[in-house]
């Protein structure tokens, strides 16, 4: 098990060799990357930021949750902050365990209750110069 | 006595600074905590509803300050 919130580019597939077993019969990798629109609005970058200190420990809280309900030591993710790019890999999650099911039901796991309560915000630029803080009722909105 | 409260993303812009220290009178909590740092962004926009962390841990309105405790405001997340 291993969480981390960096400042420096995500290596996704690093995380993959990362977890891998021969106890393990299926990997699952989750990668979030910056995408170009939000809500409607052109998006040119953007900007992480966390309260670092909690946002690791609510990581870690949230693997050691993982790894007891589905049995696995083999989850890492990664989380980053700092200036992004369209296309950056913005947070990573590998999960491996004997089983598809259960890799593919801890790694959601992860990705929803990271989204839910780790301390991290996130400013969107836009094509217009103007820049926003993302709020989670703008993300709901926008999946419809 | 008072508390130092970390703000972060539109909180820290709205008051131009990374922390604020408030006054608060002995036995304040969580709930006095917000309202004096609503007072504070009044006329800004900021999330009206913003959770706050006690020690680095999401708090209960009515769970109890003290001076040496690390208070967080915490708008909406948007992690991921």
């Amino acid at each position: 098990m291993r969480s981390a919130m960096v400042d420096h580019a995500i290596d996704a597939s690093r995380l993959l060799l990362e977890v891998a077993d021969h106890r393990n019969g299926a990997s699952v990798l989750f990668v979030g990357t910056v995408r170009d629109i939000n809500d409607g609005m052109p998006v040119t970058g953007l900007d992480y930021t966390a309260y670092g200190a909690m946002a690791q420990r609510e990581l870690a809280d949230i693997v050691s949750e993982a790894a007891k309900r589905w049995e696995t030591q083999d989850i890492v993710v990664e989380h980053r902050v700092g200036e992004l790019q369209l296309g950056d890999v913005s947070v990573a999650i590998a999960v491996a365990h004997p089983h598809r099911g259960q890799a593919f039901e801890a790694a959601r796991y992860v990705i929803e209750e990271l989204k839910r309560r780790a301390p991290i915000w996130k400013r969107e630029h836009y094509v217009d110069g103007r820049t926003d803080w993302v709020s989670t009722a703008t993300e709901a909105a926008g999946a419809k | 006595m008072t508390v130092r409260v970390l703000l972060f993303a539109s909180y820290a812009d709205a008051l131009g600074r990374p922390d604020v220290t408030i006054d608060l009178p002995a036995g304040a909590r969580v709930r006095d905590v917000l309202d004096r740092v609503k007072s504070l962004v009044a006329g800004k926009r900021v999330p009206e509803k913003p959770l706050v962390a006690v020690n680095q841990r999401y708090a209960r309105d009515d769970q109890p300050v003290g001076p040496s405790d690390e208070v967080a405001i915490i708008p909406p997340v948007a992690g991921g």
